[in-house]
């Protein structure tokens, strides 16, 4: 295959991918590198480094939007970012030492787990209950606009939600994924933060921490331009009309196709992880 | 504030989208009829590995060099983003949260210029 077609069909798929990820609020990032890594058999080094340049595009491109509607609690944030970029340090420093089929089975336990995730409802989970103490001391607390006024929370479960973001920022960079279903855990779950905040403030998270891991990266030469180029352009294309259809489209069934795409990734790294095919 | 960082951000990653396409449309012109194999890994090539040497050879007008330079324009941005939020910080005297944001900055100049 010639690196036009390459690459113009790498772009067509990132574009779906970047759609999909867009439209079900899950982020495209998890099906890149399967699709490089199967349907391209790209060496899945370069897969990672394409994937972290199009989890930063996205996270950048949304952010902007994001930033102007105050839900974004950047205390919150930085206070976790420094768990997520010492995690994907940690992560790009071991990730040369684990062998690929090891990255392939872990890659395919996540998606199992985005598919689980996908399919559950989702429950506010906000609370006025008394803060943890860290929350009071580090000023975590916030609030955050509504159609009421400003509404307050409290946050919850900090020490648990730091942990947690350790294992984000490292699943991060050894996967090459914005992690957003593990953040997700920490601040909605451990932290119990308002939908709205954990969201957004998930989002800006997901930048820096790609951007940790893809400086690692780019340094090791898993940053290869002819895959990235397409893979960046082709997400953001995708997650910038997602944007705009998400008004109109019906995202229950759009949420089961991804999640049927996802199982069917998630078998497909296994196996090969198993039977060391990549 | 907000507004800058919204606006920051977009521009940013509107300047290294624009920079990427450039640089790829050149680099198809030129390599597209080549045989597309990336299922070995060899490792890109010292000379677009780290910001200062793409820098260089992206000035010389090198497709690959150019759309490199894009995707560390892109990379910048979550950088740049955290920067502002450090200079919001220190003028707030916020010096909890000055001390978190330099950490979690140095880490990020750490990985971006420094890691081999």
């Amino acid at each position: 295959m010639s690196i036009l077609t390459f690459a113009a069909l790498i772009a067509i798929g990132s574009f779906f991918a970047g759609l999909l990820g867009a439209l079900t609020g899950l982020g495209g990032g998890i099906i890149v590198v399967p699709m490089l890594t199967l349907a391209f058999h790209v060496d899945l080094r370069y897969a990672i480094g394409a994937s972290l340049v199009s989890v930063i595009a996205t996270s950048s491109g949304a952010a902007a939007a994001y930033v102007r509607e105050g839900f974004t609690n950047l205390r919150i944030g930085i206070f976790l970012e420094v768990a997520t970029t010492i995690g994907a340090l940690g992560g790009a420093a071991v990730a040369g030492f684990i062998p690929t089929s090891a990255l392939a089975i872990l890659f395919g336990v996540v998606l199992l787990y985005t598919a689980y995730r996908s399919l559950q409802s989702h429950q506010e989970q906000s609370t006025n209950d008394p803060p943890h103490p860290w929350a009071v001391r580090m000023r975590l607390n916030g609030s955050y606009p509504t159609a009421h006024g400003m509404q307050a929370y409290t946050v919850q479960g900090v020490p648990t939600g730091f942990v947690t973001m350790f294992a984000a920022g490292m699943l991060s960079a050894l996967l090459g994924i914005g992690s957003g279903v593990v953040k997700v855990l920490a601040m909605d779950r451990a932290m119990r933060l308002p939908f709205k905040v954990s969201t957004t403030t998930s989002n800006f998270m997901i930048g820096v921490t790609a951007a940790a891991s893809a400086g690692v990266y780019l340094h090791r030469g898993y940053i290869e331009p002819e895959l990235a180029f397409p893979v960046m352009l082709g997400v953001l294309g995708g997650a910038l009309v997602g944007a705009r259809l998400l008004v109109v489209a019906r995202t229950r069934s759009l949420r089961l196709i991804f999640t049927a795409v996802v199982v069917i990734l998630a078998a497909e790294m296994l196996y090969k992880g198993a039977t060391g095919g990549l | 504030m907000e507004q800058v960082v919204g606006r920051l951000l977009q521009a940013g990653v509107l300047i290294a989208a624009a920079v990427v396409a450039v640089g790829g449309a050149m680099l198809l012109a030129r390599d597209g009829h080549e045989i597309a194999d990336f299922s070995v890994f060899r490792g890109e090539s010292s000379l677009l590995r780290s910001v200062g040497a793409i820098a260089r050879t992206a000035f010389t007008g090198d497709a690959r060099a150019i759309t490199q330079a894009g995707i560390v324009l892109l990379i910048a941005t979550p950088v740049a983003r955290v920067a502002l939020t450090l200079v919001a910080f220190v003028v707030q005297r916020d010096r909890l949260y000055v001390g978190l944001t330099t950490i979690v900055l140095a880490l990020l100049l750490y990985g971006l210029f420094w890691v081999g």
